[in-house]
C-alpha cells in the first residue's frame, strides 16, 4: 500500500476507531486519539519527505489500479507543494482535535456528542490529505467531495448555538455553492480525461500541450469556475462569510485553513500544468478578480461588526492574493499562491481559534458585545490575537508578509499572459488593498483589545442610570455600564477561565511559533515549494 | 417460414420465474397454504434458480426461437431469432433478478397484514418479473411489446392489491390509463415501423433503415412514437405524471418494484431499440432522448425539492434518476463496448447502481410505513439512533442516489453516466446534469439529515425499535444486504461494474 496511503488513511482509521469504541472512550480520550492520528500522519509525511529520492518528481508514490473497469487508480504522490499542504492539514486538524480534548463548557452542554464531531473532523482531514496527494483525477474528485458532507454536518450540527435556522441555512448554502462548482469541474475533468484517455495527473501534465481549441477553453473555464467557488474568488465568495461565522470554532478553522486550499491546490496541480494554454487565457481574469477581491474584502472588513465575519472576509482578501499569484503564471506568483495558502492557514487558523473561543465565552462574536479592553480582561488571548492580526495584515518578519510580497513580485515580473500596463495596474490596486487591510486590522486591535474594559458605547440601551448589584461604577456622566453578557462573563470569571486554558495555550503557541518561524526563515517553505515549480510551470515555458 | 425449436437453457430464467409464480398461486388457492413467508421463500428460490441459470449463460451468446427465412430474405440471413441472450441481456437480467429479490424481501413487511393476499402478490410479482426477463432478451418488435405488457398488467394489479383501499384503487386506475395509453402509442409506432420496413425483426429493420427503404417520414414518426411509449413506462417527462400518484397510493414494496424492475424493463426496451433496429437513425432519436433526459432530471429534481413525504420524494427522485439513465443513451455509439465511453454500458451500469440504492431506500421506507403507519419525513427523525441498521441503510442509499462520497459507488455512477455524454460532445446536457447533481443533493441531504438528527420524541423511538412482525428477519436481511452491497461496492466498485458489462 505504501506509507503515503497510511498518511492519508490514518485519520479515517482513527475516526473508525472512535466510532467503534463509542462511549467506551471518554470525549477527551477520543480527542487525544484524533491528535495522535494527525501526529502519525504528520510524522510519516515528514519521514517520507526526508527519505525521498531527489530525482523523482513525486516522493512516496503509490500507484495501484483500483477500479479496472474505469481505469481509476489509487495513485498518490507528494511533491514540495503537496508536502507543505499535507503538513498544514495534519497540523491544523491535530490542533482542532486538541482543542476538543478538554471538558465541555456549560454552553456546549446541549450540543450533539463531541465524538461525532471528532469523527467528522478526522474524515475531513483524510479527505483533504487525499486531495493534496491524489494523482488520479477521479480519486482527486472523490476526496474533494468527500469532505463536503461532513462539513455540512459540522456547521449544521455544531454551529452557532444561538441560531439553529441560520447555521443550517449557512451550511446548505456553502454545500450547494461548492457542489455546483465541483460538478462543473467534474465535467471539465471528464472532458480532458476523455481526450487524453488517461486519468493520471502526472501523465496528463506531461502531455499538456495537446489541449487546444474552443472545447478545451470551455472545459478549462468549467474547471476554473469550480475551483474559484472553493478558493473563493470574487464574486463567487458569497457562501463564505456566513459559513465561517456560523460554523463552530473547529469548523471555521478547517474551512479557512484547509478547505479553501483545496481550490488553490486544484489550480496549481491541475489547471496550470495540464492546461497551460487555457490557463494563460484565464490567467488575466483570475488576477483581475483576485485583485478586485483584495480591495472588496478590505472595504467589507471596514464595515463588519461581527468578529468571525470580519476574519472570514479577510480570508477573501488573502485568497485574492492567491488568485493574483496564480493569474500571473510566473514561478514567483505560483510559489506565492502556495506560500500564502500555508501562511493563511496558520494565521487565519489562529485568528479563528481565538475568535471562536471569545464567541464561546461571551455567547456572541458581535464586536459590540465583546466590548473593549481585551488586554486587561484576558491578556494572553489578546496578545495572541494582536499577533495574529499583525501577521494577517502582512507585517514584515511574520509569515503573512512573504507570500504577499512574492505575489506582488510575480505581478511585477509580468508573466507570459499579461502586458506590463495591465500587470502593473493590478499591482498598484493590490498595494492599495494592503493599505485598507492595515487600516481595518489596526482599527480592530484598537477597538477590541485596547481601551478600558467595557462594552461598546454604541449600544445605548445597555447603559443605565439605575445601579444594580454587580454593576461597575458609574462613569464621568453618571451612567452605569452594563455589558449585554454580564452573566456569562461573570460565570466564566467565577470558573477561573478568563484566559487561555492549557489546551488553548498549546494550540495558540504552536500556531504563533509557526507563523513566527516562517516569517524569519521563509526559505523553509518557499524552498520546498520552489522545488516543484519547474514541473508545474514546465508546460508554459 | 418455420420455427426451429427452443433452447430451454436460454429461456430458463424466464420460465423458472413464471412457473414458480403459477405454483405459488395454485398452492395458495388449492393446497390452502396461506402463508406470506412461504411465498417469500418460494419466490426467492425461484429468483435464485433463475440467477443460477443466467450465470450459466454468461460469456457466450445464445439464440433461440429462430425463424427460418425463405425466399428473398433468405439470401441475406438464414434465420432471424426472437430471443437472444448476450452480455447486455445478462446484465439487465442481473438488475431485474436482484431487484425483484430485494422487493420480495421488503414485501415481508406485509407478512402479518391480512389485507394483502400472499399467493396473488407473489404470483403477480413473478409474472411481471418473467415479462421483464423476456423483454431484455427480445429481438423483435412483437415480442418486445408483448413482454412489455406482461410487465405492466400484473404490476397494475399489484398496485390495487390491498383490499378495501380506495387510494390504491385510484392509483391503479391512473396507472392503468397511463399504461394503456403508452402501449397504444408504442403499438402505433411499431406498426408504422413495420409498414415502412416490412419486418418486425430487429436485424431486418436495421438493414432496411440503413438501406433507406420505405417512406422516410413514416419511419421517423414510427421511431419516435415507439420510443415515446417506452419513455412513458420509464416515467420520463412529458409522460411522468402517473409516477408520483401511483407510487404514493401503492404499497411501498410495489412502488419500489415499479421504480426499479418495471423501469429497468422500459430502459431495456429503449436500449435494445436504439442500439439495434433504430441505430442508423441516431439523428432522429438522439435529440429526442437528449431533451427528454435533460428535462426529466430537472423537473423531477425540482418537484422532489418540494416533497415532505418520503414516498413522494423517492417517486420524484426516481423520475429525475430516469433522466440520468437516459442521458448516456444519446451516446450509445461513442466508444466501443467495453470502453468507458460507451453509452449503452454506461446506462446499464447507472441503472444497476440506482436500482441498488433506490431499493435500499424503499426498503427502509416500507419498514417505517409498516411500523409507524406514515411516511412523512418527520416519521424518520432520529432513525439512525433508534434503529442503527435501518438508519445507516437509508443514509447510505440517499448518499448513493445523490452521488456523494462516502457512497463512492454513487459518485462513480454519475461519472459513468457523464463520460459518454461528454465524449459525444453534448456539452449542454452535461452542464444540465451537473446542475442537477446539485439540486438532487439538496433534497437527499435534507432527508438524510432528518434521519441522522436526534429524535424529538423518545417514545416514538420505542415504537420503532420494539414493534416486531413475523417478516422482520427478511426485512432486516434486505437492509443488511443492500447496506453491505453499498459499502462493498464503494470500496471495490469493480464488483458491480464488472457484473454489468
Amino acid at each position: 500500500m505504501g506509507w503515503l496511503s497510511l498518511v492519508v488513511l490514518a485519520p479515517v482509521l482513527a475516526a473508525a476507531a472512535v466510532w467503534w469504541r463509542g462511549a467506551r472512550w471518554s470525549e477527551v480520550e477520543a480527542a487525544r486519539v484524533g491528535v495522535g492520528a494527525s501526529a502519525v500522519s504528520l510524522i510519516l509525511a515528514w519521514l517520507i519527505w526526508l527519505t525521498r529520492d531527489a530525482s523523482a518528481v513525486f516522493s512516496g508514490e503509490v500507484d495501484h489500479v483500483w477500479i479496472p473497469a474505469l481505469d481509476v487508480h489509487w495513485h498518490l504522490g507528494m511533491d514540495g507543494i503537496s508536502y507543505c499542504l499535507v503538513l498544514l492539514t495534519t497540523a491544523l486538524s491535530g490542533l482542532c482535535c486538541l482543542s476538543l480534548a478538554r471538558e465541555r463548557t456549560a454552553d456546549e452542554a446541549g450540543q450533539p456528542g463531541r465524538r461525532s464531531l471528532l469523527v467528522l473532523i478526522l474524515v475531513i482531514e483524510s479527505a483533504s490529505l487525499g486531495v493534496f496527494t491524489a494523482l488520479d483525477l477521479v480519486l482527486f474528485f472523490i476526496c474533494f467531495e468527500l469532505a463536503l458532507i461532513p462539513m455540512w454536518f459540522v456547521i449544521a450540527g455544531w454551529g452557532d448555538p444561538h441560531d439553529p435556522a441560520g447555521r443550517r441555512r449557512a451550511a446548505t448554502r456553502f454545500l450547494l455553492f461548492t457542489v455546483l462548482g465541483s460538478a462543473l469541474m467534474f465535467v471539465g475533468f471528464i472532458g480532458i480525461a476523455w481526450q487524453a484517455d488517461t486519468l493520471q495527473i502526472d501523465a496528463l501534465s506531461v502531455s499538456a500541450p495537446a489541449f487546444t481549441g474552443t472545447l478545451n477553453t470551455l472545459l478549462a473555464v468549467a474547471i476554473a469556475l469550480g475551483l474559484a467557488v472553493k478558493t473563493p474568488i470574487l464574486p463567487l465568495h458569497i457562501w463564505l462569510p456566513d459559513a465561517h461565522a456560523k460554523a463552530p470554532t473547529v469548523g471555521s478553522v478547517l474551512l479557512a485553513g484547509v478547505f479553501l486550499k483545496l481550490g488553490t491546490y486544484g489550480f496549481v496541480r491541475i489547471l496550470v500544468p495540464i492546461m497551460p494554454v487555457q490557463a494563460a487565457q484565464i490567467g488575466p481574469y483570475l488576477a483581475a478578480f483576485g485583485v478586485a477581491g483584495i480591495v472588496y474584502a478590505a472595504l467589507a472588513c471596514l464595515r463588519q461588526s461581527d468578529l468571525k465575519r470580519l476574519i472570514a472576509y479577510s480570508s477573501v482578501g488573502h485568497m485574492g492574493f492567491v488568485a493574483l499569484g496564480i493569474g500571473t503564471l510566473t514561478a514567483s506568483g505560483l510559489t506565492a499562491a502556495v506560500f500564502i495558502s500555508v501562511a493563511h492557514g496558520l494565521i487565519t487558523g489562529l485568528l479563528f481559534f481565538l475568535a471562536g473561543w471569545l464567541k464561546e465565552r461571551y455567547g456572541s462574536s458581535d464586536l459590540a458585545a465583546l466590548g473593549h479592553g481585551m488586554y486587561r480582561r484576558s491578556p494572553w488571548l489578546a496578545v495572541a490575537f494582536c499577533f495574529g492580526c499583525l501577521a494577517s495584515l502582512g507585517v514584515p518578519g511574520l509569515a503573512g508578509f512573504w507570500g504577499e510580497m512574492l505575489a506582488l513580485r510575480g505581478a511585477y515580473e509580468v508573466g507570459p499572459t499579461m502586458d506590463r500596463a495591465g500587470a502593473w495596474t493590478l499591482l498598484g490596486i493590490a498595494a492599495l488593498g494592503i493599505v485598507v487591510t492595515t487600516a481595518y486590522f489596526v482599527g480592530l486591535i484598537r477597538r477590541l483589545l485596547q481601551g478600558t474594559p467595557s462594552p461598546d458605547e454604541t449600544i445605548r440601551h445597555l447603559w443605565s442610570d439605575d445601579p444594580q448589584p454587580g454593576d461597575q461604577g458609574p462613569d464621568d456622566s453618571g451612567r452605569i455600564a452594563r455589558p449585554q453578557v454580564t452573566d456569562q462573563l461573570q460565570e466564566a470569571e467565577d470558573d477561573g477561565v478568563v484566559d487561555l486554558d492549557r489546551e488553548q495555550g498549546i494550540v495558540t503557541g504552536v500556531l504563533a511559533v509557526s507563523v513566527f518561524v516562517l516569517g524569519i526563515v521563509p526559505g523553509l517553505l518557499s524552498g520546498t515549494i520552489a522545488q516543484a515549480m519547474p514541473w508545474i510551470v514546465g508546460g508554459i515555458r | 417460414m418455420s420455427l426451429t425449436g427452443f433452447d430451454w437453457l436460454a429461456l430458463g430464467p424466464a420460465v423458472i420465474v413464471a412457473v414458480a409464480g403459477v405454483v405459488l398461486l395454485l398452492g395458495d388457492a388449492f393446497a390452502g397454504v396461506r402463508s406470506w413467508l412461504l411465498g417469500t421463500s418460494g419466490s426467492l428460490v425461484a429468483l435464485g434458480g433463475a440467477a443460477v441459470a443466467a450465470a450459466g449463460m454468461s460469456g457466450s451468446d445464445r439464440e433461440t426461437m429462430c425463424t427460418q427465412l425463405t425466399g428473398q430474405a433468405a439470401l441475406e440471413h438464414q434465420e432471424q431469432c426472437s430471443f437472444v441472450v448476450d452480455d447486455t441481456t445478462i446484465a439487465l437480467w442481473w438488475i431485474i433478478l436482484v431487484g425483484a429479490a430485494l422487493v420480495v424481501l421488503m414485501a415481508a413487511v406485509h407478512a402479518d397484514d391480512a389485507s394483502m393476499p400472499p399467493g396473488e402478490f407473489h404470483f403477480l410479482l413473478l409474472s411481471s418479473v418473467g415479462g421483464a426477463l423476456t423483454l431484455a432478451a427480445s429481438r423483435d418488435l412483437v415480442s418486445l411489446v408483448a413482454a412489455l405488457e406482461l410487465v405492466s398488467l400484473p404490476s397494475i394489479a399489484l398496485v390495487a392489491l390491498r383490499r378495501d383501499d380506495r387510494v390504491a384503487s385510484r392509483s391503479a386506475w391512473t396507472f392503468f390509463l397511463a399504461s394503456v395509453t403508452a402501449t397504444a402509442i408504442t403499438l402505433m409506432g411499431v406498426s408504422l415501423v413495420y409498414g415502412a420496413t416490412g419486418s418486425v425483426f430487429f436485424e431486418d429493420v436495421r438493414n432496411a433503415v440503413q438501406a433507406g427503404v420505405g417512406p422516410e417520414s413514416a419511419l421517423h414518426a414510427g421511431v419516435v412514437l415507439t420510443l415515446a411509449g417506452l419513455v412513458f413506462k420509464i416515467g420520463a417527462v412529458p409522460f411522468h405524471m402517473w409516477v408520483p400518484d401511483t407510487y404514493t397510493g401503492a404499497p411501498v414494496a410495489v412502488a419500489a418494484y415499479l421504480s426499479v424492475v418495471s423501469k429497468t424493463a422500459g430502459v431495456a426496451g429503449v436500449l435494445l431499440l436504439v442500439t439495434g433496429p433504430f441505430g442508423p437513425m441516431a439523428h432522429t432519436w438522439g435529440p429526442f432522448i437528449a431533451v427528454v433526459a435533460g428535462v426529466t432530471m430537472t423537473l423531477g429534481n425540482v418537484a422532489a425539492l418540494r416533497q415532505d413525504d418520503a414516498v413522494g420524494l423517492l417517486a420524484w427522485s426516481s423520475v429525475a434518476q430516469a433522466g440520468f439513465v437516459l442521458a448516456p443513451v444519446v451516446a450509445v455509439f461513442a466508444g466501443d463496448l467495453g470502453s468507458v465511453d460507451n453509452g449503452l454500458q454506461a446506462a446499464i451500469r447507472y441503472l444497476g447502481i440506482y436500482a441498488l440504492a433506490n431499493l435500499a431506500a424503499f426498503a427502509v421506507v416500507a419498514h417505517v410505513r409498516a411500523r409507524v403507519g406514515r411516511t412523512d419525513l418527520a416519521a424518520f427523525r432520529g432513525l439512525l439512533r433508534s434503529d442503527r441498521l435501518a438508519g445507516a441503510t437509508l443514509v447510505a442509499a440517499l448518499l448513493a442516489l445523490a452521488g456523494f462520497p462516502p457512497a463512492i459507488v454513487g459518485l462513480l455512477a454519475k461519472y459513468v453516466a457523464l463520460r459518454p455524454v461528454i465524449a459525444d460532445g453534448e456539452g449542454i446536457l452535461a452542464v444540465v446534469m451537473a446542475v442537477n447533481v446539485m439540486i438532487g443533493l439538496a433534497y437527499y441531504l435534507r432527508f438524510a439529515a432528518v434521519t441522522v438528527a436526534p429524535a424529538d420524541d423518545p417514545e416514538g423511538d420505542a415504537v420503532l425499535a420494539t414493534a416486531v412482525g413475523s417478516g422482520r428477519p427478511w426485512v432486516r436481511a434486505a437492509f443488511g444486504i443492500t447496506l453491505t452491497a453499498l459499502i462493498a461496492t464503494s470500496l471495490w466498485p469493480d464488483l458491480v461494474l464488472r457484473l454489468l458489462v
